[in-house]
């Protein structure tokens, strides 16, 4: 096939959803949060929900989430998305409303925010994207850090006994009886990608039928911050997050798998 | 009825959409009156107890983003946790009321009630280049007021705005006159008057975003002037104050809130000793009423700026002034409230003994 029959229209097999907007990501190539958020544009764009979906983008590499995404969006301080979605939904119960967070910003600084507005049921969607690392600010550790893993605040490995173990948010809070789905994904491959939008999907429907708050977790890569290729990120993360961040639903329709 | 109970009826008389709050004496009646009122059922005001008072004020912003009316209150240390978020919400250009019910510090302090917030108020208190339209409030019938004035200013200039009351207003029990009921707008209201910035859902328009974050020096730039623009503006058109007894004065009293309704008593009793002492009254703490000082500067003796801390308005007092009379500070502290003939004594032992010679007392005179 020549070039110009790849860019023949009938040839096109790929292409960013409609509530993309053409602002160029500030993601490193390689980076999950791409695709995480074109799968989140793309499941508010197929369920015609687009201008009632109001977005609370957070602190860290996502943070201009709302110069990506094109719906309504607000910018949280560091950790508080959950209760500004709180303000939000309460105030505009019809809304579809959802926060984007990562794992510094969701599982430590704003870990209380977090679990209040899941224990209300806040009728939301929280998407988390747990990278084990602090991307933005250069590759310091996280609450999600592995034991062992190298950050620049973890030089030596994280020490288990010194700084505690990493944090299984979807376990913690799908415990809580405001949660209504939690499930935990993987964006990688075209596969994991598949499964995840069918799990945003879910979360939002919940939001339609007013189920209480739905919770997706997305395990991704940040080959920048540990140091690796793309690729060798990529398989990094199947060997050795996958084991301690199992993938799959955690809760589903308020019962626990 | 008492003061913090006046401003929890006030909020729904005056249409707010929400309250997000965390208890914390000396204000928790506010909560309490708004949970038994159920607003949910007169005007369908939502009313939330939030996990802390950094959760209640990031609500806060929230429902400000979408356009809603929104108020959250507190004391001392809670409002040192809310400044993240107010000042988030002057960056965001966010439109909402902050009640202070201030109690004595710092640290946990005491629940009895002081003054000494004034400059966390005052000269920002949160982080970055912003200010806050501050209202103070000396009476029960002006915390029932204030309530709907902070929110026609809110929305004036897109800004949060707080109202500093005090312990002793949020307890005090006075009759009140209520402003009648006004409507809380629909949400397809919300969406016509300020779907130009608010987010209401793109329906018809481009998305709209609010952010305080702007990477680019030039923005950021542009975007501190364009505050100090609306704060400009504030005290062309939105600075109040009152005054009391000042035509014939040769001295000043200098008081806001519960100071200023102790000291008019010290006036009365200092113009039966045959001293004419006026009293200028800051309603708003920002804008400072500058101008009117400077002016009676010209015509007194002297000043006793009187507040109920170790001394932090004064030094507002001395700037507006130039310097051309003595200004001296008296204060209790410690939840302590001064009696109108301790003002009257430091009246006339700070400024009318010594006040001809211009000297400052160390901080520890000035409180005693």
């Amino acid at each position: 096939m020549e070039v110009l029959d790849i860019i023949r229209p009938e040839n096109k097999v790929f292409s960013k959803s409609g509530l993309m907007t053409d602002c160029a990501l500030t993601f490193c190539p390689g980076c999950g949060h791409g695709t995480a958020h074109n799968l989140t544009m793309e499941v508010i764009d197929e369920l015609g929900i687009g201008d009632d979906t109001i977005g609370v983008a957070p602190v860290g590499c996502s943070v201009f989430a709302y110069d990506f995404m094109n719906v309504d969006m607000t910018q949280a301080a560091h950790g508080r998305a959950p209760a500004v979605a709180t303000g939000i939904v309460r105030t505009w119960p019809e809304k579809y409303v959802f926060t984007y967070k990562g794992d510094g910003d969701l599982a430590a600084i704003g870990t209380a925010e977090t679990i209040h507005a899941c224990n209300r049921g806040e009728n939301m969607v929280i998407i988390f994207v747990n990278n084990g690392i602090y991307g933005m600010t250069g590759g310091q550790m996280a609450p999600t850090t592995l034991s062992g893993m190298r950050t620049s605040t973890s030089p030596y490995g994280r020490d288990i006994d010194t700084m505690g173990s990493p944090i299984k948010m979807s376990e913690l809070i799908a415990n809580l009886p405001g949660t209504y789905y939690v499930t935990r994904q993987a964006v990688h491959t075209h596969k994991h990608a598949r499964q995840a939008k069918k799990a945003l999907k879910t979360a939002f429907q919940n939001t339609r039928l007013k189920k209480g708050l739905s919770f997706v977790e997305i395990i991704a890569n940040c080959n920048s911050g540990w140091k690796m290729t793309p690729n060798d990120s990529n398989i990094w993360m199947e060997e050795n997050m996958f084991p301690y961040f199992p993938l799959g639903d955690i809760k589903v329709n308020g019962t626990l798998k | 009825m008492k003061g913090n109970e006046a401003i929890a009826e006030a909020a729904i008389r005056a249409g707010a959409d929400a309250y997000f709050g965390y208890p914390i004496t000396p204000q928790s009646e506010v909560i309490e009156y708004l949970m038994t009122e159920r607003p949910e059922e007169r005007t369908g005001m939502v009313v939330l107890q939030a996990e802390s008072e950094v959760a209640a004020i990031n609500m806060v912003y929230g429902a400000a983003s979408a356009g809603k009316r929104v108020l959250t209150s507190s004391s001392s240390p809670g409002i040192s946790l809310k400044l993240e978020g107010i000042s988030y919400m002057a960056g965001a250009e966010l439109p909402g009321v902050i009640v202070n019910v201030v109690r004595g510090g710092p640290g946990l302090g005491t629940i009895q009630p002081s003054q000494a917030d004034y400059f966390q108020a005052v000269k920002g208190g949160g982080h970055g280049d912003y200010k806050l339209y501050v209202l103070a409030p000396s009476s029960v019938q002006e915390m029932s007021d204030f309530v709907g004035d902070a929110f026609d200013i809110a929305f004036k200039y897109r800004a949060p705005v707080m109202i500093l009351s005090d312990g002793l207003i949020g307890q005090m029990m006075e009759k009140v006159e209520l402003r009648p009921q006004k409507e809380r707008l629909t949400d397809d209201e919300v969406a016509e008057k300020y779907g130009s910035w608010a987010l209401t859902g793109k329906k018809g328009r481009e998305h709209n975003i609010i952010t305080s974050l702007y990477l680019d020096p030039e923005q950021m730039e542009q975007k501190v002037r364009k505050l100090m623009k609306k704060y400009d503006q504030m005290e062309r058109e939105d600075m109040r104050y009152e005054t009391f007894q000042t035509e014939d004065a040769d001295y000043l009293i200098v008081a806001y809130g519960s100071s200023a309704r102790i000291a008019q008593k010290s006036i009365e009793l200092a113009r039966n000793k045959g001293i004419k002492v006026g009293l200028l009254r800051p309603i708003t703490l920002f804008p400072f009423p500058k101008q009117p000082l400077l002016e009676l500067a010209d015509q007194v003796k002297g000043i006793l700026s009187v507040e109920l801390n170790a001394g932090q308005m004064v030094e507002d007092v001395r700037l507006s002034t130039e310097f051309k009379v003595p200004v001296e500070h008296f204060g209790r502290t410690g939840g302590i409230i001064h009696t109108p003939e301790e003002i009257l004594e430091a009246l006339e032992q700070k400024i009318i003994k010594d006040g001809s010679v211009r000297h400052h007392k160390t901080r520890e005179q000035s409180i005693f």
